[in-house]
């Protein structure tokens, strides 16, 4: 540890070691606020960067058509942007993943905080933050070479790049998301109100179902909020997995094209800096940007709407 | 039936029920350990195949047998680099800053902390749109490693600035108190006083932020090429790929040969992230036994 120079009685008179002194703690300060700012000059970015490149793209095509058409084609002639069958592909594999990764992830909490030992605790919890550290690529790669395959010898018609595949595999990747979250605010109620549901003679299942989980409810709820959300904005799995067809199906077995996998296969396809195509990039980009954004909104909400403080 | 026969049937079923969802939430924790294994299993047995020495050390090549990382890893070094200095200046600047220069009931703070709040849960792809749009169109710097570190920097900083500001909180305040009774100054106080007593929490943040940026890939590809990268970066506004495109792209190739040159892409991408997170516990160990 570093330290401090004695003062001597001269550093607090001298006008001048004053000055000094004070004129650094400015500039430290707007130094500071200049790393401040940085984050701010963020989402300033990206509001900006969306938009600008957005408007020049419903100059051309009417949000009416962009966001009730049901042919996307922007790289086909006749071209259609009409971008419900992008919307549906995300929900389909959102709605995949919320169906694996929710009732996964709200059970292991559960399991972790009303039934596991200590010790059991301390061996799953670094499992569930490894494999939330594990890259997205990877679990893209996993979905391809191992849960197709499987899926394939269940359902022999399915498509090799399907909903299914990715929908299952994002469920997997945002499982600890849930898991962790939710486990935190089971943890966070009152270890006294769960003892009153065992004095009254509950069971272990009926103090986790008809206490626990409703006074951590808003908790519980908020971190499916945010996993869907982070669902939504998954990119890779979906773009290896899940196929670059967009359509407008709620088959989860046929191939379908997520708003974040056409973003990628348009980057990847190097489109023409300002033509219509390009443009798509962003118009699809600042919809799932608000997507995101509404979601984590409602989840802050949720919190602090439905949120019980114990103190 | 009187209410007693009625009482211990249905407690019978009681126990029953209990019984039935002990095992389902056991099963439930169960599954998610189980396939951290086999995923592992899965990428370890296609990957052991091309995993060799020359694969470190070869460039991509149109043949599964002769194709190396060694572009895209040096890739990743280059990344790291750069992007490790950058989050730790801005991230713990902006953490200092909301911490201990500006009142915490502040509306600017509050601003502030709302922003970061929802940065965080913007999708990654959408920052590789704004470093796209920023870094290599507006500022011209083309797909360089520059470009890709910046885009990365501003994808992980909400993260260093959350870990950083819960570090600088963990300081106890009679530190401060103790300081500027010496008359130390704000600065003084954060330099000598808080900021090393707040450094392994800094670093562990920084490390698992950083290895976010290891492996993230869409904000990559829209910065980065696909294409053969068959030479190292010497510079940062050089061309480049990182390990998480290298994979992406073999995964993406239809021979199924490349599946398993990709599944070795990975065992490294894997091994790099495990020797950052050790890092971060060995870093913590160290700086905790100091201070």
């Amino acid at each position: 540890m570093a330290v401090l120079k004695v003062p001597t009685t001269r550093d607090f008179t001298d006008r001048k070691i004053i000055k000094r002194r004070n004129r650094k703690e400015l500039t430290v300060f707007l130094l500071l606020l200049l790393c401040a700012s940085v984050s701010v000059l963020t989402t300033i970015g990206i509001v900006t960067t969306l938009a600008v490149e957005t408007v020049p793209f419903f100059q051309k095509v009417s949000v009416i058509e962009f966001l009730t058409g049901t042919k996307w084609a922007p790289l086909f002639t006749p071209q259609h942007f009409g971008v419900l069958p992008l919307a549906c592909g995300t929900l389909l594999i959102t709605l995949t993943a919320g169906i694996v990764a929710l009732p996964l992830g709200l059970a292991t909490a559960i399991y972790l905080s009303e039934y596991a030992s200590d010790r059991l605790r301390r061996v799953v919890k670094p499992v569930l933050e490894t494999l939330a550290g594990i890259p997205t690529v990877v679990y893209g790669y996993f979905a391809l070479t191992f849960v197709t395959p499987l899926l394939q010898k269940i359902f022999p018609g399915i498509n090799i790049f399907n909903a299914l595949s990715g929908g299952i595999v994002v469920g997997i990747m945002i499982m600890p998301m849930v898991a962790t979250l939710s486990e935190d605010s089971l943890t966070a109620v009152p270890y006294s109100i769960r003892e009153a549901a065992y004095a009254l003679g509950s069971t272990r299942f009926e103090t986790a179902g008809r206490v626990m989980v409703p006074s951590a409810l808003s908790g519980i709820m908020a971190s499916f909020i945010l996993a869907l959300s982070r669902a939504i904005g998954e990119t890779m799995i979906v773009t290896i997995a899940a196929g670059a067809t967009p359509k407008l199906t709620l088959n989860p077995l046929e191939s379908i094209q997520t708003m974040t996998a056409y973003i990628v296969q348009i980057s990847l396809g190097d489109a023409p800096y300002g033509s219509i195509e390009y443009n798509t990039l962003f118009a699809v980009g600042m919809l799932l940007f608000l997507f995101t954004l509404v979601m984590n909104i409602l989840a802050k909400v949720v919190t602090r709407r439905y949120g019980v403080i114990y103190q | 039936m009187n209410n007693r026969d009625y009482f211990s049937r249905r407690l019978a079923a009681r126990k029953r029920t209990d019984k039935i969802f002990h095992f389902v939430f056991m099963g439930a924790t169960g599954i998610g350990m189980a396939l951290l294994l086999v995923l592992l299993a899965d990428i370890c047995k296609e990957g052991i195949k091309y995993l060799d020495g020359q694969f470190l050390t070869s460039f991509p090549s149109r043949f599964p047998e002769r194709a190396g990382i060694k572009s895209a890893l040096a890739g990743t070094l280059w990344l790291i680099t750069l992007v490790a200095p950058l989050t730790f200046v801005f991230g713990v600047g902006t953490a200092l800053f909301l911490e201990e220069f500006i009142p915490r009931k502040n509306i600017w703070n509050k601003i502030i902390q709302t922003n970061i709040a929802n940065l965080a849960g913007v999708p990654s792809i959408i920052y590789g749109i704004l470093g796209l749009a920023v870094f290599v169109r507006m500022l011209a710097l083309g797909r360089s490693v520059l470009a890709g570190a910046l885009t990365m920097t501003l994808l992980i900083l909400p993260i260093v600035i959350v870990a950083a500001q819960e570090a600088i909180r963990s300081v106890p305040v009679s530190m401060r108190h103790a300081s500027f009774a010496l008359g130390a100054t704000r600065w003084q106080t954060v330099r000598h006083v808080v900021f090393p007593s707040a450094l392994p929490g800094i670093l562990t943040g920084m490390i698992l932020a950083v290895s976010r940026a290891i492996g993230e890939t869409a904000p990559m590809i829209m910065i980065g090429s696909m294409a053969f990268v068959a030479f190292t970066p010497r510079n940062p506004l050089d061309y480049f790929t990182v390990l998480p495109i290298q994979i992406f792209n073999w995964t993406a190739r239809p021979q199924d040969a490349f599946r398993e040159v990709a599944a070795s892409g990975i065992v490294v991408l894997l091994a790099v992230l495990l020797a950052t997170n050790a890092l971060a516990v060995l870093l913590r160990n160290r700086y905790q036994k100091k201070s």
